[in-house]
């Protein structure tokens, strides 16, 4: 079935905008379907070597000796390095995609030390005049294996007499402080009022366990770099990120360097869903190069994407949930234990703070674990952390309607939390649409259309924290009365189309004459990195802000032409007016032709640190059919509702909230990283790791629900993440409602239900 | 007086203290305040954390006013993908 319908919900009055909230054809559009647009791979510069990377076979093992000597004497072999080139960096928290990077930890991941801690782990690199000299020279590089003990499952992990990736790492968060090493990093826990108590007032009790896989971000484009260093040490890096100042930042800090010597020019970025919020080659580019003397390219294969960045976290979870006969939830219980790969910080802590949000819960007690294992160090991915904790949260909550014979949405809007109410992770919801997403589903056509045989719907809702942090922008005016808008957010989602329609409803500038640019290191100020769901929040504010400079300098410049005082001139679509019409209005256009006379060129600047994210709430609805025979789950229908607080670029909107649900819908039916016996990964391809694609999925209907965030001048709220965090739960729901099975562990793949439906006795 | 809501992982430096009043005029005061009363928390509470202030959550907000009748949670880095 295929549907088309796209509307749109808001709570307050039309605001009579003229560009907010259209939809013209991206600025980005044309290079990208023409093939015009440069991504990571597509530079060639001069004298260009070619950079790869040797990468562990074993899961674990320690590095007894690393003889390069044959791979440098080869001919065509231009710089090879390890570990032992980089610096050894002590711990030192600094930003990252997901959360603060621990240098000691990432120089390790970027190469090994002492120890290898996964299977695809680097430990040299080579810089070659040709791809098959390169491999060749890498494949003469002997390394001496003692091969160790791995784990890869989290509770074994866990378990007492597990093999120990890191012999220094001493729980945090449990008292008393343990006095011998193991695999868990931090203790987590988030509790409120008195569970015991709650689940006493309950009348309805579900517990149940659940199991999900690692899976990848699955972005197109492999990450991507060319470095040039320079004879005076200063180096040009350009590469696919979500963040080319972060790129700066850690590359300079892994190389021991001054951030200034690296400028970052961005490329275009083929997806990244978190996955390039941190750096892997940029540095061993960087460092091939100024060991070469010549430009160095690395292109990751499709296989080293897999083995070697960053996937999300297995989990193993336990909910409990308690609630009166009348649908009022009174209690809850969670323990979370999240994979974290070979360096700690898994997202279990967002995945506690995220499970319950939708809900007013008083009684809670939520504990949650960071444990490391032999697998690559897991990377954010879209809303990091929530879509495995919602998919075990509202699961239950499902059953707990069922038990109280309610209506799943009802039951959700009996508890929802609203404007004022306590968040399980402590602040108050300032205004909030999760109630107006519920109703969006529950109102939606969808919802009452009939089913048949083997067929089911299901519901789930999701929550994400969105925020803001540093971004600048710079506008000009250019000579034709058009405008520049520039920035450092590296535009994963249409964000230079939203940059373009804030500036053009400010500056009452046409947006197709308004041209938005995505700026290098040392020609915008520090911006903070395309993730978190921040960019048209913030990146949005620094533009509307630069913008009302410019207005200013342009009221300015009329009153100078004028001979009037400033105050007595007005900006009103684009045009200086003179409140007593004494003087005919004076356009963009007039005022650029006449800037030289007036002051110069016409240009301004905003940086910022943004206040005011608003979180985000999505709730959906999906229909599916389970093939009895084969245990195949069909996605019939899908609907979703989000709050966007403003659309401001409806269709690129509507395409965050799809590709949420796409890669959702993966997550519960594909996807997983498969592993041997030997903690190798079996399925490093998109043959054997399935993600879902056009013609296995009906078109996704989506609502807009704009409830406005009063901390943006728009009223916008980020978009990007929280799309992904219900569909599990609501595949799953759905699955249960077509066969009445509960299914606890993901993928939901044909042989799992096909089990289940056995054990049941179908 | 702001109100500070001092989370579950906070407490073991506070001797299991959930709640505090503090008259501060910007959160670095504050904290500065917390780590008088409870040795060591400030060291926690500036490595990074984001702060809640009235329901908004900031990050890089040492010098952020605290206002009367604040209500104050420190949080986890906020992040994303």
């Amino acid at each position: 079935m295929t549907t088309t319908a796209t509307p749109t919900t808001t709570t307050d009055t039309n605001p009579g905008y003229k560009w907010v909230g259209t939809r013209p054809v991206r600025h980005d559009g044309l290079d990208k379907v023409t093939g015009r647009a440069r991504f990571g791979a597509d530079l060639a510069l001069p004298g260009m070597l070619t950079g790869a990377v040797l990468r562990s076979p074993h899961a674990h093992a320690r590095i007894r000796s690393i003889d390069t000597s044959a791979a440098r004497a080869m001919e065509g072999v231009k710089a090879v390095v390890t570990g032992a080139d980089f610096p050894m960096l002590e711990s030192e928290a600094a930003e990252g995609g997901e959360g603060p990077v621990d240098f000691r930890d990432l120089c390790r991941n970027i190469m090994a030390r002492d120890k290898v801690l996964y299977e695809g782990h680097a430990l040299a690199a080579v810089a070659a005049t040709s791809r098959r000299v390169a491999l060749a020279a890498l494949a003469a590089i002997k390394v001496d294996y003692e091969v160790l003990p791995h784990v890869i499952d989290v509770e074994e992990a866990m378990a007492p007499g597990a093999p120990i990736l890191h012999e220094d790492m001493i729980t945090t968060g449990v008292e008393p402080v343990p006095e011998t090493p193991s695999n868990i990093a931090t203790r987590f826990l988030y509790e409120g009022g008195d569970v015991a108590q709650g689940f006493a007032e309950a009348d309805v009790i579900v517990e149940r366990e659940f199991t999900t896989r690692p899976v990848h971000q699955g972005y197109i484009e492999p990450h991507a770099v060319v470095a040039d260093t320079a004879e005076d040490g200063r180096a040009v890096v350009w590469c696919s990120s979500q963040g080319h100042f972060m790129v700066r930042t850690l590359t300079a800090k892994l190389l021991g360097w001054e951030p200034s010597r690296i400028k970052v020019i961005p490329a275009e970025i083929g997806g990244g869903f978190g996955g390039k919020t941190t750096v892997y080659v940029e540095p061993v580019a960087t460092l091939l190069s100024q060991k070469a003397g010549r430009p160095v390219k690395i292109v990751m294969t499709r296989d080293e994407v897999f083995r070697a960045t960053g996937p999300t976290s297995g989990s193993k979870m336990r909910i409990k949930l308690g609630a009166r006969r009348d649908g009022t939830l009174v209690a809850a219980e969670a323990w979370m234990a999240y994979q974290a790969g070979a360096f700690k910080g898994s997202p279990v802590q967002w995945g506690l703070m995220c499970a319950l949000a939708p809900y007013d819960i008083r009684n809670f007690y939520l504990e949650g674990f960071d444990v490391v294992n032999n697998m690559p160090k897991v990377a954010a991915y879209r809303a990091p952390g929530a879509p495995m904790a919602a998919f075990a949260s509202e699961t239950v909550l499902d059953e707990v309607a069922r038990e109280l014979d309610m209506d799943p949405l009802e039951f959700r809007l009996r508890n929802a939390v609203e404007e004022g109410i306590k968040s399980v992770y402590g602040p108050r919801f300032r205004r909030i649409g999760y109630r107006d997403t519920v109703e969006a589903v529950r109102d939606h056509p969808h919802y009452s259309e009939s089913l048949g045989p083997n067929q089911g719907r299901g519901v789930a809702s999701g929550f994400w924290f969105n925020f803001g942090s540093v971004s600048s922008a710079t506008v000009h005016i250019n000579e034709d009365g058009g405008a520049s808008v520039m920035t450092g957010s590296p535009d994963i989602g249409g964000s230079r189309a939203s940059m373009a329609l804030m500036a053009a409803e400010e500056l009452g500038i046409d947006v197709h004459r308004i041209t938005p640019i995505v700026a290098d290191t040392e020609s915008i100020g520090f911006t903070d990195m395309t993730g978190g769901s921040r960019v048209t929040h913030a990146t949005g504010m620094a533009v509307i802000e630069a913008c009302r400079n410019v207005v200013a300098d342009l009221r300015a410049r009329a009153a100078k032409i004028w001979e009037v005082d400033v105050d007595e001139v007005e900006w009103v679509e684009g045009r200086a007016q003179h409140e007593g019409g004494n003087h005919p209005p004076l356009t963009t256009e007039d005022l650029a032709e006449s800037a030289a006379g007036t002051g110069g060129p016409i240009t301004a600047s905003a940086s910022l640190n943004a206040r005011g994210a608003g979180v985000a709430f999505s709730t959906q609805m999906c229909d599916v059919e389970v093939d009895p025979d084969t245990g195949a789950v069909k996605i019939l229908r899908y609907t979703t509702a989000q709050d966007a607080g403003r659309a401001i670029h409806p269709s690129y909107v509507e395409g965050q909230m799809q590709g949420g649900v796409v890669q959702g819908i993966g997550w519960a039916l594909n996807e997983e990283y498969i592993f041997d016996s030997e903690g190798v990964m079996e399925n490093p391809g998109f043959l054997d790791y399935r993600m879902p694609v056009a013609s296995d999925l009906p078109m996704i209907d989506t609502v807009i629900v704009e409830v406005p965030n009063p901390g943006h001048p728009y009223g916008v709220r980020g978009v990007g993440e929280v799309g992904i965090v219900p569909p599990m739960a609501a595949v799953a729901n759905a699955i249960h409602d077509a066969t009445g099975l509960r299914l606890e562990e993901l993928p939901m793949s044909p042989v799992k239900v096909l089990a289940a439906i056995g054990a049941n006795g179908g | 007086m702001a109100r500070v809501f001092l989370a579950s992982t906070l407490r073991r430096l506070t001797g299991g203290v959930e709640e505090v009043e503090i008259e501060a005029p910007t959160v670095r005061s504050l904290i500065a305040e917390l780590d008088r009363r409870f040795p060591g928390l400030g060291e926690h509470l500036r490595s990074g954390l984001a702060v809640a202030i009235d329901g908004e959550i900031l990050a890089d907000a040492l010098y952020e006013p605290v206002p009367e009748g604040a209500e104050v949670h420190f949080l986890p880095p906020m992040g994303g993908g």
